[in-house]
């Protein structure tokens, strides 16, 4: 039905873009499931076979409608089979596909829209052909709009409004009425060469517009076939594509190494059903960022709270087993044999029973990005068998930067260069890379591309960071907020805040350092958290400001501000960053008093300006400080909270990175 | 949300495509409680696609009205004619099994069952088997559940709760539950939909999704609908004629922009003494 032998062997035999793929994969592995879709309550299923007919007809019928070559196409949805082949089709046709994210409203839509002069909108349902419709008046080069979901579209002016259904009815026409056709798409297919652009990621930029980051063939299909070798993906592999389908890491995860390595894309029903969904197809490659893997834990331990104290009991009898040796058993180092006994009968009774509620029950590899994730949900996955790992990447990268390999995963640091990834420290601690991914250019914005990469491929990331003493790479902080202290070593507020924040205890921290001879460190306790101990101790308190001061409390944030120095003084580049003295502040951050962003990011400079009396006091000796704030109540009141605030001094350990001895221990 | 791209039909448009068909008159219709004269003298017609919106301050009689229409009052006087039939002894479930659905003021759902049962009630009429051999499940009942469940999960898919397909009805948020019932009037294939304040407790979203919900079931399924609702702005932009009551008598019949000028609505409104 398909004549899929007759296509391959009139594609070029060199697989360099994705269309060609497609191709190979519909010879090849014709009746495996390429793409699952729930549909009204049922998984459907289109084999590679069925997804390359249906990319030809839509592609036929994008030709009819007047796509050329070069010319760019919006797709704009939630994760649908039909988006995911119009990739393929616009591509096969050597045209350029432009992915937005779908929440974005109307007005940065049609900035997108405008930028990358698309000639089509290839959108999921109403509410996006909507905003397009609203801003068409802006965009000068846009012909049709095409939609995948008919509902609630009955009444609209159809003059450039097309179903996907009827696009694809054109092309299935002309391949009836033209037995020339199919020849035709399979020699523009053969037409394209991985030096083609085929697709322009806009990156939502924090200042300023969002650039079009333009991505070949080639950066696409080899990062996808590093990534794939990298995790050893074979076509038995499914994944669950549920991330915004504009972010370089769907499409490389969903689109690039789905297609290069033959593997299964299942689509969730709505955004609402994912985790339902995920725990139906079980997925065994996973992609998440840390806030979804933390969710997913609050969920469950809010659920045990209504559990029988049997199953309690042994939830965490079981989850101590697992702290205790389950990422041992992952990485394959020894454990003893009543641990191993111990552990097999958790995965009976626990584990095995939380990996299939949260979906993950045949996860071979999951990853998680974007920002550094706390090092005690990092342990909680990896010590019930679920094999987490970070990787470090970004969109001008195609994704892969580092990866952390099986069997060297360290809740700290983002892994080694992956397969074919050069990476250079700069003096200013800023870290570059050159890979088979790097970026063509930003579109129409020479500028940003010259001052983001250098004329021999080198790309600056803006992030600081370092290789640690096991090769792996450590991302600290934005390049451009990374300072000095007075001895020239590297200081990096965010990176001990974020070390120290991982603390239940703690709920913020401030570190100062930049231009003085030691580190500082300001520290907000977590009231939920320290409040709930104190219950239990009988600490009985009537503020904030009490608990606060309590000594105990102070005991408390003490050890862990050593615990941080101690594995400070192993890391070679931040030994420098022990923490010399610190306090704990007498009122809480608040955005109301504009210490915080409304983000909750800290304002560093509010705060040097708001407490200044309590930083000269850490920089000059002093054990204790009088202050006076003034605070806003979030009915707008104001009054002041004024106390004595103490501060301590810590230890110092020496640096034990720069041991010889070290490295041999280990 | 969801922008209005497409200029609406006029009502004169809309009654020039042949919208003017008479699906429902009400003839001088009368109904009292022992001295209480919850209706009186009452007419109007609901024309064939049109939404048709009744409203009147409290205690109009607006929640009778749609009683008497799908049965459950019996007038005392006055008749009512559906698809060119004159009733009489009109009973809900006559009223169910010749196409006309409705919800309630009080969202009256099976607060035990999940959405998809309590939508799938919505078909019993529909259901060609008997009681023993759905219990069985076999052969022509398991074929014929299949179907209806087909229906019942394009219903989940247009009204966006997939996600709540398996949740009881009982756990689930207000707003939730009025679709939930919306769902299952819609599951009967209605003629007409008669809506008792499907807005009522919404916040502006879940008006704003309930307005996209109805216009698209006009639109899309042809569907005629009454609807009793108290927020003007959605009358005015939902509706294509409003009929307005007061202390159990029509003082108004008009498009919304007519209703909205009339003077005696006004005064119903503000509460000018009679």
């Amino acid at each position: 039905m398909y004549h899929v032998t007759a296509q391959t062997a009139r594609a070029t035999p060199q697989l360099d873009t994705v269309p060609k793929l497609l191709l190979r994969n519909a010879a090849e592995h014709a009746d495996r499931p390429a793409m699952r879709h729930k549909d009204l309550g049922i998984w459907q299923t289109w084999t590679w076979a069925r997804l390359s007919d249906e990319v030809r007809a839509f592609a036929v019928g994008l030709r009819k409608l007047g796509l050329e070559r070069g010319d760019t196409v919006a797709i704009i949805g939630d994760n649908r089979p039909r988006l995911y082949a119009t990739f393929a089709a616009v591509q096969s046709l050597g045209g350029v596909a432009v992915p937005v994210y779908q929440d974005s409203v109307a007005d940065e839509m049609a900035f997108v829209l405008e930028h990358a002069e698309v000639m089509f909108a290839v959108v999921q349902d109403q509410e996006q052909v909507d905003k397009v419709v609203s801003v068409s008046d802006r965009l000068t080069k846009l012909r049709k709009v095409i939609y995948d979901e008919p509902h609630g579209l009955a009444g609209y002016d159809p003059a450039n409004l097309h179903s996907f259904e009827s696009v694809q009815q054109l092309g299935r026409e002309e391949q009836r009425a033209n037995t020339g056709a199919d020849g035709w798409w399979l020699d523009e297919i053969a037409k394209g060469k991985g030096s083609d652009v085929s697709v322009m990621l806009y990156t939502s930029g924090t200042t300023g517009r969002p650039k079009g980051v333009m991505l070949t063939h080639d950066n696409i299909v080899l990062s996808a076939q590093n990534g794939n070798e990298f995790d050893h993906f074979t076509p038995e592999d499914t994944l669950l594509a549920y991330l915004p389908m504009a972010w370089v890491g769907d499409h490389i995860f969903s689109y690039g190494q789905a297609f290069a390595g033959a593997m299964c894309v299942a689509c969730p029903e709505s955004p609402e059903t994912i985790v339902e969904d995920r725990r139906e197809i079980g997925p065994t490659y996973f992609f998440a960022p840390p806030r979804v893997f933390e969710n997913l834990l609050t969920q469950i331990m809010v659920r045990m709270e209504d559990a029988g104290w049997l199953k309690k009991r042994m939830f965490h009898y079981f989850l101590g087993v697992a702290q205790r040796c389950g990422e041992a058993l992952l990485n394959g180092k020894p454990v003893g044999a009543m641990d191993r006994v111990r552990y097999a009968l958790g995965d009976l009774l626990v584990y095995a029973p939380l990996r299939n509620r949260m979906g993950f029950s045949r996860t071979r590899v999951a990853y998680t990005a974007g920002e550094a994730i706390g090092p005690e949900l990092f342990r909680f996955y990896r010590s019930l068998g679920i094999n987490l790992k970070q990787l470090y990447g970004q969109t001008e990268a195609s994704v892969y930067i580092t990866l952390q390999p099986d069997g060297e995963v360290y809740p700290d640091t983002v892994g080694r260069p992956g397969p074919d990834v050069e990476i250079r420290i700069a003096d200013s601690g800023e870290v570059l890379f050159r890979s088979p991914g790097v970026f063509l250019k930003y579109y129409k914005n020479d500028e940003a591309t010259q001052s983001t990469k250098t004329p021999d491929g080198w790309v600056h990331t803006g992030d600081a960071g370092f290789f640690d003493q096991r090769g792996h790479l450590k991302i600290i902080d934005r390049a451009k907020d990374v300072g000095r202290l007075n001895s020239g070593a590297l200081f990096s507020p965010k990176y001990l805040e974020n070390r120290l924040k991982f603390y239940p205890e703690v709920r913020e921290a401030v570190a100062f350092g930049q231009g003085r001879d030691y580190v500082t460190m300001m520290v907000n306790i977590d009231l939920t958290s320290v409040g709930n101990w104190a219950e239990r101790n009988n600490v009985s308190y009537a503020s904030y400001q009490e608990l606060a001061a309590h000594r105990q409390v102070y005991d408390m944030v003490a050890k862990r501000v050593d615990e941080l120095n101690k594995a400070l003084a192993e890391e070679a580049q931040m030994a420098a960053s022990q923490i010399a003295r610190f306090l704990v502040l007498h009122k809480e951050l608040d955005a109301d008093d504009g210490e915080l962003t409304r983000t909750l990011k800290v304002r560093r400079s509010t705060i040097a300006e708001r407490y200044a009396p309590l930083i000269q006091a850490l920089y000059d000796g002093s054990k204790q400080c009088h202050v006076a704030t003034e605070m806003t109540f979030e009915d707008g009141r104001k009054a002041t909270v004024e106390g004595d605030v103490r501060i301590v001094d810590m230890q110092i350990h020496p640096s034990r990175a720069a041991e010889p001895l070290r490295e041999a221990a280990e | 949300m969801k922008a209005d791209v497409e200029p609406r039909d006029s009502v004169a448009e809309r009654a020039a495509k042949g919208g003017g068909e008479v699906l429902l008159s009400v003839d001088n219709v009368s109904l009292a409680f022992g001295g209480v004269r919850a209706l009186r003298d009452v007419s109007f017609d609901i024309r064939k696609g049109e939404v048709r919106a009744i409203i009147g301050p409290n205690g109009a009689g607006k929640t009778s009205m749609l009683n008497v229409i799908n049965g459950f009052y019996h007038p005392q006087q006055g008749v009512i004619t559906f698809k060119g039939k004159r009733r009489h002894d009109m009973r809900p479930y006559i009223a169910a099994s010749q196409g006309i659905a409705r919800t309630f003021q009080n969202v009256a759902l099976f607060k035990g069952m999940s959405t998809l049962d309590n939508i799938m009630t919505g078909r019993t009429l529909k259901m060609r088997r008997g009681l023993l051999a759905h219990m069985l499940h076999w052969g022509p009942a398991q074929r014929e559940e299949i179907k209806h469940r087909e229906v019942v999960e394009r219903i989940i898919d247009f009204l966006e709760i997939a996600h709540i397909r398996k949740v009881p009805v009982g756990k689930l948020p207000y707003g939730l539950q009025k679709r939930v019932e919306l769902g299952r009037a819609l599951a009967m294939d209605p003629e007409l939909l008669l809506l008792d304040e499907p807005m009522a407790g919404m916040n502006l979203e879940e008006k704003q999704d309930m307005s996209r919900f109805i216009l698209t079931v006009k639109d899309t399924f042809n569907t005629t609908i009454a609807l009793i609702e108290h927020d003007m702005s959605v009358v005015m932009d939902l509706s294509d004629r409003v009929v307005v009551l007061n202390y159990g008598a029509k003082i108004a019949d008009g498009s919304p922009a007519e209703v909205q000028t009339n003077q005696a609505v006004i005064e119903a409104y503000l509460g000018v003494s009679h």
